[in-house]
């Protein structure tokens, strides 16, 4: 299929750079890195206070909400990248071709997926030696999850760039969407320990239900709500995301 | 006809209303004519071009462009064209081939023939030795000629060019204009918008004058010259005081307008300047009135532009400059 074969060619050209200058692939791993070493400890005394018996390791709860921070934040940022594209008339010479706008903008958000998705195995591997214990199945369907959540965000990320096309609204735009949802996803500490009020706000989040999802696979409860209202959650972003970012790579003046 | 279009209209919303940037064009571009869109910043050319080349769709309407319906075929009108932006194709810090290559496939063109097609278009446009450079590294000149080779590496039988020599030095800018000699001379068509008279003049078969969205005047170079009224002729006097006795001359010249005198300059516009040169001096002669000096100036495309618009085409180059720092401002 024509559609797949312009993708992996856009693709193909997108890993190419990135692999040519692998600096910002690096320090967007380093962030989480960073979490799991100088964060990480102190949750310890927290985990212990609150679990109630049933996990005891730390890194099971912290874990997952940072495989799903990487896949939100990794891919948020990748509309900056676009933009330098756009300036440099490669958008422009890419839409002049008879490629598929979808193919456009599957290509780049591919990579982005890939990116995350070793980030997020070394993430995984770092944290073995800190006591991480997951069963294969649950890692492997939060690697999914981690796959489609990027996706959805890198699609919004250039639908957003390609919109405004300037770096200076890109960024407090990004920022401002960023700050709540990780405050509300319950990634750094769990909502539960919350005051109700602040766990209401948070159920309307659907970071939080797919953080939840994660963990109940770390933790090898697969077939639980949890995880099913995760999954759903996923999936339904990963659609509205997609159709976004297909439409506004469509879209003439984009 | 490669393109034909009838009634082109763009608007574009902005904060103070509605802006017609094109107010229905219409035009044609025969095969294997190299055509020049000549107008001020902002008079529509690129908004025309990247209308025909599938970017932007028009307000109102029709085009055919390479054999292609544009409303109902633009996959059609892309295959069939090469577009060169004014902003650049390639990134700076990809590789120079690869950009190439890359952008061939996305017509359908297998990697191996892309390569050998863009390396071929390397030393035909006089990038030798750089298929494995950085983008950045490329000069000015070296990095349209890098843009050139995008738009053509897909073989297109029409390519759009949209201010191909803008910020390129002197020597870079004729080199380009027998490249796109070139282009035309391999049987492709071409469709270029330039604010440079002198490049309208010496590149084009064709010329289009654009003015506020609008076509105003359309012809060869020469033949748009000739509408001008005549060549300009100006006569410099040893003695001021006799000004009115050669004004009296040259006013009974068969042809002659616009006939001014400046201090001791007589000037006037006449078809055909030099060949009543001989006649007018030896009428001046035989009054005893004494030249300094003769001067005769063929019209050149911003007396035309000058002639259709009541406004010169470097004046208006200059204030649309301004307005653009205004508003960057």
């Amino acid at each position: 299929m024509t559609v797949l074969r312009e993708t992996w060619i856009v693709f193909h050209r997108q890993m190419r750079l990135s692999l040519r200058n692998p600096m910002w692939s690096i320090l967007m791993l380093s962030q989480p890195l960073m979490y799991l070493f100088l964060f990480g400890p102190l949750l310890k005394p927290i985990t212990a206070q609150i679990s109630e018996g049933a996990t005891t390791n730390a890194y099971q709860v912290f874990i997952p909400g940072l495989i799903v921070q990487l896949g939100m934040f990794g891919a948020m940022f990748v509309g900056f990248g676009l933009i330098a594209e756009y300036r440099a008339g490669v958008i422009e010479a890419d839409r002049v071709t008879p490629a598929s706008r979808i193919a456009l903008m599957a290509g780049r958000v591919l990579r982005d997926v890939v990116v995350l998705v070793v980030q997020s195995v070394l993430l995984l591997l770092a944290a073995l030696p800190l006591g991480l214990r997951a069963p294969w199945a649950g890692v492997l369907l939060s690697l999914v999850i981690v796959a489609l959540l990027g996706a959805t965000f890198a699609s919004l990320s250039y639908s957003v760039a390609l919109i405004t096309k300037s770096e200076d609204a890109l960024a407090p735009l990004l920022n401002g969407i960023a700050m709540p949802l990780l405050l509300l996803s319950g990634i750094l500490l769990p909502m539960q320990i919350g005051p109700t009020w602040l766990q209401r706000l948070s159920d309307i989040s659907p970071l939080k239900h797919v953080v939840n999802g994660v963990r109940a696979l770390f933790r090898g409860d697969i077939s639980s709500s949890s995880s099913l209202w995760g999954l759903f959650w996923v999936v339904l972003l990963t659609v509205i995301g997609l159709a976004v970012g297909a439409r506004t790579f469509r879209k003439e003046s984009a | 006809m490669m393109i034909e279009a009838r009634g082109l209209v763009r608007t574009f919303k902005t904060k103070r209303g509605p802006v017609q940037a094109v107010q229905g064009v219409d035009l044609d571009v025969a095969d294997g004519e190299i055509v020049g869109f000549l107008g001020p910043n902002g008079a529509g050319k690129t908004t025309t071009m990247r209308m025909l080349a599938t970017l932007i769709q028009p307000t109102a309407g029709i085009a055919t462009v390479a054999g292609c319906d544009l409303a109902k075929d633009p996959v059609g009108v892309r295959r069939g064209i090469g577009y060169v932006p004014q902003s650049g194709s390639t990134l700076p810090e990809a590789i120079a081939g690869d950009e190439v290559v890359d952008h061939a496939r996305l017509y359908g063109v297998p990697k191996a023939k892309a390569t050998a097609e863009g390396q071929r278009l390397f030393e035909e446009l006089d990038l030798p030795g750089l298929w494995r450079r950085q983008c950045k590294t490329l000069s000015g000149g070296q990095r349209r000629r890098l843009d050139i080779v995008m738009g053509l590496i897909h073989d297109p039988k029409l390519i759009f060019l949209d201010e191909p020599t803008t910020g390129l030095d002197p020597q870079a800018r004729a080199n380009l204009w027998e490249h796109i000699r070139g282009l035309r001379d391999r049987g492709a068509t071409i469709f270029l918008t330039t604010h440079y008279l002198d490049e309208a003049d010496a590149l084009c078969d064709r010329i289009l004058v654009i003015d506020h969205g609008k076509i105003v005047a359309a012809g060869t170079p020469e033949n748009l010259k000739q509408q001008v009224s005549g060549d300009a002729v100006r006569l410099s006097i040893a003695d001021t005081s006799q000004a009115p006795a050669v004004m009296k001359i040259v006013r009974e010249l068969e042809g002659a307008v616009e006939v001014e005198t400046e201090d001791a300059v007589v000037g006037f516009r006449i078809p055909r300047g030099g060949s009543v040169l001989p006649g007018l001096l030896r009428s001046i002669d035989a009054q005893g009135i004494e030249l300094h000096g003769v001067e005769v100036h063929r019209p050149t495309l911003d007396d035309v532009f000058l002639t259709m618009t009541g406004r010169s085409l470097r004046d208006e180059d200059a204030t649309g400059t301004e307005e653009k720092k205004e508003s960057a401002a």
